[in-house]
């Protein structure tokens, strides 16, 4: 028999919020290809989740299983505590595919006004529209839009709903910083709004500006997760130039144990500590050695990694690559 | 939801003015040139109209239900369109509704004005009072069968296959379906087969109810009834949305 402390116990568990996304050991094949490969990862209410990575690691798939798109191979996932893509559900997601979605020869404002239709509660489309620079482009077919505003156009029919959470499948690929800077500003308007957003990328440097939280998958597993503050370090580097060509294998010696030194590109210096960050004995150590040596380190300065440097760490490999 | 697809859908094919030269003006364009113009020699004490017209309903219930059909929605599914609808509200029972509904629309649009034009020239038609019964029962039947096959074709195959075979198949069943040439010409066997095809039995069946005072056709509405289930079956189980 059930007590009433436990009675008690089990309605506090069905008033607490879900997590916006919630995926346990996801698995995913196709054929002898295994796309995801036992991730676990959580997406909190009201934040923006980066889920960073390179191309082929899984990222696309994972949100594709989450946006009910695919079935999942093995491993769960809950989206705001419901099953992905059920009917309940899709009123409260918005989606940004990839690429593509709109019909070419559709005007912008069409677009919009069909798919407000399909909602109780829509944004007026002419807001949304100036909303993402697109005030001039409601009479513009689709395809003779310019790739930011297609990207713009295709995030604004994700959020037309006002939905609780959007998923935005590499929201800038392809654009140029401009447009780039455009679409980060709306990402971060959505924030503002409560809303709570997924997004891959594979620019580190989307995830460090836009994200409050950052999942780096590779080979369809989380590698790390944490704010971008907390896996790049506030002191996690020393950087200085200097004349090319300095004896780096001495400098190392000099340096407490466990330091890591290298140049790169020439006359640009970088000193870390393995596993942690810059103390004031490491700079102390790097001043005296340069000052017995004559040698002004100019542009000397403490920095935080990129999450460029934390992905090589953990995988061995360039981002990019 | 339904509504607001249908409209969308309504408007995609105004905008297209190929899917408007297929579905509207040839089949009128052919209605008056081959009525007017003795190119076409169907002998058999039958006027050109009264022939041509039950044809050239049977061609219009082709272009839009099938070749229409086919090309859009092989283009929106390479697009990501259908992929992208799946994200929203409006479910797949419902879409397949709106496509279905905006068909219906242009099929009773083109029916109007076919009908119109026929009267304009001198088609008197020859049928039993059945005909209000039978007419849209072989449209309805010949409707399912062209979406079944259509659908089949662009869920499956690339866009510009599904373009190029829909247009093929839309140009030959235009010579083989008697739509403007009388399957009596040709030799027995090869006129049973014919009748056999979707639009053979259409224009067969149709032009039995409205200019030879049939009260109904028994043959070409099981044909196209068999066409239907068989090709909206088949349809349902290869259509891929992506």
């Amino acid at each position: 028999m059930r007590t009433v402390a436990e009675r008690g116990r089990r309605r506090l568990t069905c008033v607490s919020v879900p997590p916006a996304v919630e995926i346990t050991g996801l698995v995913k094949r196709y054929g002898p290809v295994t796309a995801v490969d036992g991730l676990t990862m959580t997406a909190a209410r009201g934040a923006v989740t980066a889920i960073l990575g390179p191309n082929g690691a899984g990222k696309t798939t994972t949100i594709e299983v989450c946006e009910g798109y695919r079935a999942a191979d093995a491993g769960t996932v809950r989206v705001l505590g419901m099953m992905p893509g059920s009917r309940e559900l899709r009123p409260r997601v918005g989606v940004m595919l990839q690429s593509g979605g709109i019909p070419p020869a559709v005007p912008a404002g069409s677009y919009l006004t069909q798919l407000s239709r399909f909602h109780a509660h829509p944004l007026p489309v002419r807001q949304l529209l100036d909303m993402c620079g697109l005030g001039d482009a409601a009479r513009t077919p689709f395809k003779r839009l310019s790739g930011g505003q297609q990207q713009r156009l295709s995030l604004a029919a994700a959020v037309i709903g006002r939905p609780e959470l959007v998923f935005l499948d590499e929201p800038t690929a392809g654009l140029d910083p401009q447009a780039r800077h455009a679409t980060w500003a709306l990402i971060g308007d959505l924030r503002g709004a409560g809303v709570s957003v997924i997004l891959s990328t594979h620019y580190m440097e989307e995830a460090e500006r836009l994200a409050d939280h950052v999942v780096i998958i590779d080979h369809g597993t989380a590698v790390a997760e944490g704010t971008p503050a907390a896996l790049t370090g506030s002191a996690g580097q020393l950087r200085f130039r200097a004349e090319a060509g300095l004896d780096i294998d001495g400098l190392i010696a000099a340096l407490p144990p466990g330091s890591l030194a290298k140049e790169s590109p020439a006359g640009h210096y970088v000193v870390e500590m393995a596993g942690g960050e810059v103390d004031p004995r490491l700079l102390a150590s790097v001043t005296a050695w340069c000052a017995e040596r004559g040698v002004l380190p100019s542009s000397l300065r403490i920095e935080s990694r990129t999450l460029e440097d934390v992905f090589l760490e953990l995988t061995g490999r360039d981002l990019r690559s | 939801m339904v509504l607001a697809q249908a409209d969308a859908e309504g408007r995609a094919l105004l905008r297209n003015g190929e899917q408007l030269l297929l579905t509207l003006i040839i089949p009128l364009l052919l209605l008056s040139m081959l009525s007017l113009e003795p190119i076409v020699n169907f002998g058999a004490g039958i006027s050109r109209i009264d022939f041509m017209t039950p044809g050239i309903m049977a061609l219009a219930v082709m272009s839009t239900a099938f070749t229409s059909q086919a090309i859009a929605t092989g283009f929106e599914r390479r697009y990501g369109v259908l992929k992208r609808l799946g994200a929203t509200p409006l479910s797949r029972a419902q879409l397949i509704t709106a496509k279905t509904l905006t068909i219906v629309v242009v099929e009773l649009a083109q029916c109007l004005l076919i009908i119109a034009v026929a009267l304009i020239i001198g088609w008197r038609p020859d049928a039993s009072l059945s005909a209000i019964i039978v007419v849209p029962l072989l449209l309805l039947f010949g409707t399912a069968a062209f979406s079944g096959i259509a659908l089949a074709m662009a869920g499956t195959l690339r866009a510009e296959a599904t373009l190029a075979a829909a247009n093929l198949v839309w140009i030959v069943l235009l010579g083989l379906g008697g739509v403007v040439f009388p399957l009596t010409k040709f030799p027995d066997g090869a006129r049973h087969a014919f009748e056999l095809l979707p639009t053979g039995a259409l224009s067969t069946g149709l032009r039995d109810v409205l200019a030879h005072q049939v009260a109904f056709p028994v043959g070409n509405t099981v044909t196209l009834l068999v066409w239907a289930v068989a090709a909206v079956a088949v349809a349902a189980r290869v259509f891929r949305w992506e």
